[in-house]
Formats: C-alpha cells, sequence, structure tokens
C-alpha cells in the first residue's frame, strides 16, 4: 500500500487549483496537486473572453468600481448569491488581475487617444485618456454596467493559466499528473485525503492530507452537448457526494451560453457581442433588441439564451441537419479587429466550420457551458459539513454567482477564490484543529473499497454497457433539463436518470480488461459517478417550482422569493440510495445589502418575500442618512453589510484606481 | 445533379498501436473503418473507434476545440491537433500514429505533460522580478500596449509538441530544448517584468543545447498548429546570443 502525506492535497490543477497551491506553500505548507491532464492543459485554459475586475482605466470604465461590479453579480445571480462572498469578490478582483500581472499575464492595454469601436451596429469614436495609457484595458460583456472585462486578445483563460502554472514551477508546487481521484477518505466528519488511481499504470496510491481541496471544475459533460473540455465530468463533486457527509449547493443552477457554435458545441466568446457582434435570424433580422429593447444582445447570458431559443421556436432558426440554429454576425467588427482581438474565435471558424468570421456569419445556438451549482461551502471554501475538506472555483458553491453567473465573473472567480481558500486553509493549518490521526488501516481500508469496485467492473459478465447508460444520460439531461424546463419533463428525466443508476451498478467493462491505462475502465466508474450528479441536477430542477436566472420553469415562470429564497443542498446520505436527499439553506433577506429586486429583463414577474420591503426600506434609510453626512462609499457599505472582517488581513486594502484613493 | 450527391466515405484508419504495459503486446497497426460524417474530426472519427469497435485505444483529448495542445499525434506522419483536423480534408485511407521523442502511455497518448514539465523547470519559464515586492492594492504596473500584444504573441504556445516531433536537430541532440524552448525564452526576454539579464539568458541556452544547436531545418515552424513565427525568433535569439557572446 502506498500512502503520500503532505499538507494540502488539491485536486484539479486548473486555475483555481494552482493558485490554492501557491498560496498555501507561501504560507509554509506543502501541497500536492492531482490533476488528469497537465495543468496547462485544464479547461480554465478555454476561457476566451475575458476575467471582470474594476479597474476603471478604459474609458468606458470610468466611474466603475466594486459597488457597481457587486451590484452587477447579485442581479445577474437573480438574487441567489451570497452577498457576503460577491463582496468579498468584488473586493479581491483587481487584486487578484494585479497580481497575476505582476506574474506574466500579457493584458491587453489601454492605448491613449481616439479609437473606434462598435456599440450597438454603429461605429463611434471612443478617447482615452492619456494618464491611463498602458494600465490595464477592458472590453464590454452581458450583464454589466461598465466595460469591465479584462482580457488578453481572446486568450484570456490560456494567458492566465499559463502564467499560473509557471508560478506553481517557481514555488516548486507537486504535482502529480495523470492522477485521478476517485474517493475521499473520511471518518467522523473529518476529511483526511483522498484514494487516487494512476490513469498510466493503474496503481492506486493514498493521499493523506489535513486539509483537501476539491478544484476540479463544472459538471457540463452530463450533457451530450457542452461547451465544457470532456475531462469536466462532475468527478469533483461526486467524491463529495459519496462522502454521505459533505453537500452540493444549487445543483440544477446550469448555464446555457448564447453562442455556441453548432454541430460541435464549441464556445465563440461573449467578447464577440460585446465587441459588437449581432445575433441574426433566418431573415437575417437582428431580433434581440425587439425582445430586450434596453441590453439587446448584451443582456446576461440566461437571458440571451432564452429569447434565441423563444425565437427559434417561432420558426425564426436557420434549418440545418444538425437542428435549427441562429446566426452570430462579427463581420461588422472588420478583420483588423478579429485578427487581433478575436483570434482564437477566428481559428475556431476556420478549423471546425471551414468559414471566415471577418465575412461569412458563424452558425450558433444556446449549449450548456456553465456549472454555478458544486460543493457546498462557507464562505472559507470549507465544506459547510465534512471538515478539512475545501472546494474552489467551479467546482464549489462558494457561492458568487447563484443562479446565473457573468461573463468574465468565472475565472476572475478561480483566481480569487483561490487566493482566499488558501489563506484560509493556511490558517487552518496554522491552527490545533487541523493535527490528524488516522489509523493506516483505515486508510487501507479506502483502498481496498476502490479496488473492489475497479475488480468488479473487470470481471463482471452480462453487464451492463457503460456508454449506452451514459449516453443515454447525456440526451435525457440535453432534452428534458435544459433551458426550459417542466414539471412532466423533468418528472421523467429523474425517473429514468434513476433507473440508469440503478443499471450502472451492473456495469460491465468489455473486452478491454487492462489493469493500467484503460479508457473503457474510467469511462464505467466515471459513468457511474456522472448518474448520481445528474440526478442531483433534475432532481433539484424537479423541485424548485420556480424560475431564477438560469433555472426557468414554464409552468413556474415567476421568481417566488416568498416560498424560493433558498438553495438547494444535496446530500447522498447512503451508498445504496437510488436517489439523493434534498434539503434547503434559507437565503437571508434581513442582512442583505442589495435586497430583492427586478432585474430589468422582460416583464416583471417576482413574487416578493414579505421582508423584501422592510430591508429596503431600512438600506433606503441608512444610505440616505449616511449620505446627508456626507460618509464615504465605502462607510455607506459598511453601515449596510459589513464584510471586511471576514477578508484575511493581507487582502483588507483599499484599491487604488486612477482618481480614486491614489 | 449527381454531383451534389456524395457519396458517403467509408474511412480506413490505420492507426499505430502499442501497450507498453501489455508484456505480450507488440507496436502494430491496426484498421479500423467508420463511416464518415459530415463535419468530422479526428476526435469524432477516434471516440467513435474507441465506443463502437475498440474500447482500448488510447489518446488524449481535452479541450477539442485546438486550444489545450493535448492531442497533437502524426496523421500521414505529419505532427498535428486531431481535434481540429476535419476527415473531409484527408484521403480515404490514412495514418495515425503517437508523436516520437515522448513517453510513450499507450497507442496514441503520449506523455508530453512530463517533458515540458522538464523544460519550464530547466529554462525557468516565469518572471524573474526579486527586487519590486508586489503591492496588490497600488495600481498595476503600466506596460507599451504594443508590447503586451507582442508577448501575448509569443505567450500563444500550447506546449503541444509538435514542434518537438518535428524537429531534426533534437532526433541527434535528445537534450536540445526545441522551438517551444526557444521561443519561450524569446517571449520572456522580451518581457519588461523579468529582471533577468542578457548573460542569464545566454547560460540558460548559449549553447548547443540551445540556440546554437538549431539547424535551421525549421520544420518546427511549418507544423506549428498557432502558426508563431518561430523562425525569426531563433534567429533574433541567436543573434543577441553571439551580441552577448562576443560583448563579454
Amino acid at each position: 500500500m502506498k500512502i503520500i502525506y503532505t499538507d494540502v492535497l488539491i485536486i484539479g490543477g486548473g486555475l483555481a487549483g494552482l493558485r490554492v497551491a501557491t498560496g498555501v506553500k507561501e504560507r509554509g505548507h506543502d501541497a500536492v496537486i492531482l490533476t488528469l491532464v497537465p495543468p496547462k492543459r485544464s479547461h480554465s485554459a478555454a476561457a476566451q473572453g475575458g476575467m471582470q475586475a474594476s479597474l476603471a482605466n478604459c474609458a468606458m470604465g470610468e466611474g466603475d468600481n466594486e459597488d457597481v461590479h457587486f451590484s452587477d453579480t447579485i442581479k445577474g445571480s437573480d438574487w441567489g448569491a451570497d452577498q457576503d462572498v460577491a463582496r468579498m469578490f468584488v473586493h479581491c478582483a483587481p487584486k487578484a488581475i494585479r497580481e497575476l500581472a505582476h506574474w506574466g499575464v500579457p493584458w491587453s492595454r489601454v492605448h491613449k487617444g481616439e479609437h473606434t469601436s462598435i456599440i450597438n451596429a454603429k461605429k463611434v469614436t471612443i478617447t482615452e485618456k492619456e494618464e491611463a495609457h498602458g494600465l490595464i484595458t477592458a472590453r464590454d460583456f452581458g450583464g454589466t454596467k461598465k466595460w469591465r472585462t479584462c482580457y488578453t486578445s481572446d486568450g484570456t483563460g490560456h494567458s492566465m493559466l499559463y502564467a499560473m502554472d509557471n508560478k506553481a514551477h517557481e514555488d516548486k508546487v507537486e504535482i502529480h499528473e495523470r492522477l485521478e481521484a476517485v474517493a475521499l477518505i473520511h471518518e467522523n466528519g473529518r476529511c483526511y485525503g483522498a484514494v487516487a488511481r494512476n490513469l498510466m499504470n493503474g496503481e492506486l496510491v493514498a493521499y493523506v492530507a489535513k486539509a483537501t481541496t476539491i478544484a476540479t471544475g463544472g459538471y457540463g459533460r452530463i450533457y451530450s452537448v457542452s461547451t465544457n473540455a470532456i475531462i469536466c465530468q462532475g468527478t469533483g463533486q461526486a467524491l463529495a457526494l459519496e462522502t454521505g457527509v459533505a453537500t452540493l449547493g444549487n445543483m440544477e443552477a446550469i448555464q446555457f451560453h448564447p453562442t455556441a457554435i453548432v454541430p460541435v458545441g464549441i464556445l465563440t466568446t461573449e467578447g464577440c457581442r460585446g465587441d459588437g457582434g449581432l445575433l441574426l435570424d433566418k431573415d437575417g433580422y437582428r431580433f434581440m433588441p425587439d425582445y430586450e429593447p434596453e441590453k439587446k444582445e448584451l443582456a446576461s447570458r440566461d437571458v440571451v439564451s432564452r429569447r434565441m431559443t423563444e425565437h427559434m421556436r417561432k420558426g425564426k432558426g436557420v434549418k440545418s441537419r444538425y437542428g435549427d440554429h441562429l446566426w452570430l454576425d462579427i463581420t461588422i467588427l472588420g478583420r483588423k479587429h478579429i485578427e487581433k482581438n478575436l483570434r482564437e474565435v477566428k481559428e475556431i471558424c476556420e478549423n471546425f466550420l471551414g468559414i471566415d468570421p471577418a465575412v461569412d456569419w458563424i452558425p450558433v445556438r444556446p449549449t450548456q457551458h456553465y456549472s454555478m451549482g458544486g460543493i457546498r461551502t462557507k464562505y472559507t471554501g470549507e465544506s459547510q459539513t465534512l471538515q478539512g475538506l475545501y472546494s474552489a472555483g467551479e467546482a464549489a458553491c462558494w457561492d458568487m454567482h447563484g443562479f446565473n453567473r457573468l461573463g468574465g465573473n468565472s475565472v476572475s472567480e478561480t483566481v480569487v477564490a483561490g487566493m482566499l481558500v488558501a489563506e484560509y486553509i493556511s490558517d487552518y493549518l496554522d491552527s490545533e484543529e487541523s493535527a490528524i490521526s488516522i489509523h493506516t488501516s483505515n486508510v487501507e481500508k479506502f483502498i481496498k473499497r476502490e479496488q473492489e469496485k475497479i475488480d468488479a467492473l473487470l470481471s463482471k459478465e452480462n453487464g451492463e454497457d457503460a456508454y449506452v447508460l451514459r449516453r443515454r444520460m447525456e440526451e435525457i439531461m440535453m432534452e428534458k433539463v435544459g433551458i426550459f424546463r417542466n414539471g412532466k419533463d423533468l418528472q421523467e428525466s429523474v425517473t429514468e436518470l434513476e433507473e440508469l443508476l440503478k443499471r450502472s451498478k451492473n456495469i460491465e467493462v468489455f473486452r478491454s480488461k487492462s489493469r493500467a491505462a484503460n479508457p473503457a475502465l474510467v469511462n464505467a466508474y466515471r459513468t457511474q459517478k456522472m448518474l448520481k450528479i445528474a440526478l442531483t441536477v433534475a432532481y433539484g430542477a424537479l423541485l424548485r417550482t420556480e424560475s431564477r436566472g438560469a433555472h426557468s420553469r414554464e409552468d413556474f415562470p415567476k421568481r417566488d422569493d416568498a416560498n424560493w429564497l433558498k438553495r438547494s443542498i444535496t446530500t447522498w446520505k447512503d451508498e445504496n440510495d437510488t436517489m439523493p436527499t434534498m434539503d434547503y439553506e434559507k437565503i437571508e433577506i434581513e442582512s442583505m445589502e442589495l435586497p430583492p429586486g427586478f432585474r430589468g429583463y422582460g416583464k416583471d414577474l417576482t413574487q416578493h418575500h414579505k421582508d423584501t420591503k422592510v430591508r429596503q426600506d431600512k438600506v433606503d434609510k441608512i444610505k440616505e442618512e449616511l449620505e446627508a453626512k456626507g460618509a464615504t462609499r465605502f462607510e455607506i457599505q459598511d453601515a449596510l453589510m459589513p464584510y471586511l472582517e471576514k477578508l484575511p488581513k493581507k487582502y483588507r486594502g483599499i484599491n487604488e484606481r486612477l482618481g480614486e484613493n491614489v | 445533379m449527381s454531383n451534389d450527391i456524395k457519396k458517403v466515405r467509408t474511412l480506413k484508419i490505420s492507426i499505430l498501436r502499442f501497450d507498453p504495459h501489455d508484456p505480450e503486446d507488440f507496436p502494430h497497426m491496426e484498421t479500423f473503418e467508420i463511416e464518415e460524417a459530415i463535419g468530422m474530426t479526428l476526435f469524432v472519427a477516434l471516440n467513435e473507434i474507441r465506443e463502437h469497435h475498440d474500447n482500448s485505444l488510447k489518446f488524449d483529448f481535452v479541450c477539442r476545440a485546438g486550444i489545450c495542445g493535448s492531442c497533437s499525434m502524426l496523421v500521414n506522419g505529419r505532427p498535428t491537433l486531431a481535434c481540429r483536423t476535419l476527415t473531409a480534408k484527408l484521403d480515404e485511407h490514412f495514418t495515425l500514429a503517437p508523436l516520437p521523442l515522448f513517453e510513450l502511455i499507450g497507442d496514441l497518448s503520449i506523455y508530453t505533460g512530463k517533458w515540458m514539465r522538464g523544460l519550464n523547470e530547466r529554462l525557468e519559464t516565469w518572471i524573474h522580478e526579486k527586487e519590486n515586492e508586489l503591492n496588490v492594492d497600488k495600481l498595476e504596473e503600466r506596460m507599451e500596449p504594443s508590447l503586451a500584444d507582442e508577448i501575448y504573441e509569443l505567450d500563444r504556445c500550447v506546449e503541444c509538441g509538435c514542434c518537438v516531433a518535428g524537429c531534426g536537430t533534437i532526433q541527434m541532440k535528445p537534450d536540445f530544448v526545441g522551438a517551444v524552448g526557444l521561443n519561450k525564452i524569446a517571449r520572456y526576454h522580451l518581457d519588461p517584468r523579468d529582471k533577468r539579464s542578457d548573460e542569464d539568458y545566454y547560460e540558460l541556452v548559449g549553447d548547443e543545447d540551445g540556440v546554437f544547436g538549431c539547424m535551421t531545418l525549421l520544420g518546427c515552424e511549418d507544423v506549428c498548429p498557432k502558426d508563431l513565427p518561430l523562425q525569426s525568433k531563433i534567429a533574433y535569439l541567436r543573434r543577441m546570443m553571439i551580441k552577448t557572446a562576443l560583448k563579454n
């Protein structure tokens, strides 16, 4: 039996995992990263368009600050987000981006003087300030009041990930590649690490650690068409779920991105629309202004995806052998702009569609893109129920996105959560509370159990084909747990998924019997895990009888704050259960800085909670009084919802901006 | 018109297979036949083979969008990213083989990560800046917009290993850093945030395993899927290194 001991075990080598690793290293703790693929190949690399941080350097970002970013994020979340966490996030995003600039990300910069840009299909001239020259610039993204999305061309995630991984090299972070965590080691409500399988030689290894962090990204691949990398299969969430102790939050909150190419589902960045691209229907007609006269193509992602679907349902979609789609037109941006700022998009169009986006329209439709739900944590990133287990980034439900994430807030979250969670973990490791004692025979039990599962899969006869089960699951999720949902379809999805889960206990790995590198074996055990995750999504969606953010129920079109201003909490109580157990966590209105309101899209269908008005009146009164006294925005914010104390001391400083706090 | 109705092709895909963990296995070609579909990429084709013909077939895809650099392999002997290779651009019968020079995991799956990590550690591909401690509350350091663009241009490398597989020099000098390594040096040399001196860079690549080892065959530039300006950067580094050598 092989046991490796470390202080912090980090599962997942994307932006969040790497940032946690370098953070705990800096505090003098040891860290090991387990990763399925070389860190630089993680899905973080696919983030194209940018990272939100309220630097306010460019002309169209002037006047931006934490307050505006906060308000955009909360409205975007349809009031599902944890407002303390969102505050911590917007406060630290400028720090995270400046840190990344220091570590080598070649952020695109402000160029002083005039330049032209396309806004609402018209050419406009924008003048950048002399004093902003050379600072980090930003572009427009959906659902934001200011141009806040900082970028490096459209390879933002790539350049961030490379800088971060290089920093991890510098810090001598130990990275164990092609190692897949298959189970968490835990007893009596305490996590002790994980059992991992070496994907090259098949060896099972136990990693014992004082703190374990899951940073494995989302679970998009439970859907048949997703923009996600094929490794985003929700196995991190499944690891937590299978402990029976850790909880998952808001699993039904799934984001569909408006513009993935048809048929393969590869993303074209929101930057296309942010930079002035338009959505057109089969007649070449620009339809978004009819639905959303104010924000048009740049409404929040959930809204644009629904409007596109509605429009296609009216018969306005372009027919193709792969189903209906719409057009994304970026030809108006001009070749020069496309080749400089949207070059990944250009490459994708050339390679996968054989078209030139400077001349041709791009066939697009809404496609599964992001998992707002994940491992439910406290603001420290620690599981609410399993001590010593942490999570950060898309894998977690921390919860700064609520029911809809804003574009540009995901890569931003990975590095901000990473830097904060690293501090909280380090504090924990510095305390006596983190000391562990687990008998090696107990560790061995966990390894043995995983070995038996693998043996069973390889030796089973006349069993089920994992691919058949998985493909069916993907279809069900796509057809019945998609952009628009209804009770009947959701009930059917839950019933059938439960049936598939039962069948998955009987999976047989046909022919390919190797214990070393064996893709069929990997698919078998991952399918078992994915089915559980799919059930948490479908079941959560069935029970949530309201529409909020990306969760849109045709049979319950109202956002129902009176009954549903709460987070879905899922556990898997017993390994023999065939259904998850659902519970709910109330989202308190009385402590909100921004009480629930109207997001400003379509008709206001909100059914308000009785506490909302009380809180709104109180917020208004506090603001009015303090403003009369000439209080600063920081003082007003602090009076409404103090959060600074929650932040690690080193990150409490006020952010400098041009003309503010300099 | 009959010309419009193209016959669906049956692709014959010959794959170089070998499982180093199976003592009875030996490298051999195996040919699979599948029906071509519209817009089919090698990602789609290989997954179809794995799902319907042979579930033990090993290969590496992650983003399947030409972004992550995982799926480099030899297509008809030429290194390229498989995920963005459309079968329509290939003949009916073609061959696939793992990228040479990297450790083989099995079939088309190779361990590029280990090689690239070794390279990054050797060349210290990170910003060397010990003087100025960062204060995250302060305005970021300024950079000329055109310089940021130039750095990004070189930062676009995805470490896919195609240039290594297409390199003549590395066949003879296994410690040669390859175009991927030289491009990284050019990238950091260009970056004012990295405080290493010309002499420091000379120490790293001013020898036969570095920029002076390159035989200028430039297979690297031919096969780079990101069209990085490898030829001009290698030439630039050479001039820079010679200057540094003469100075000292």
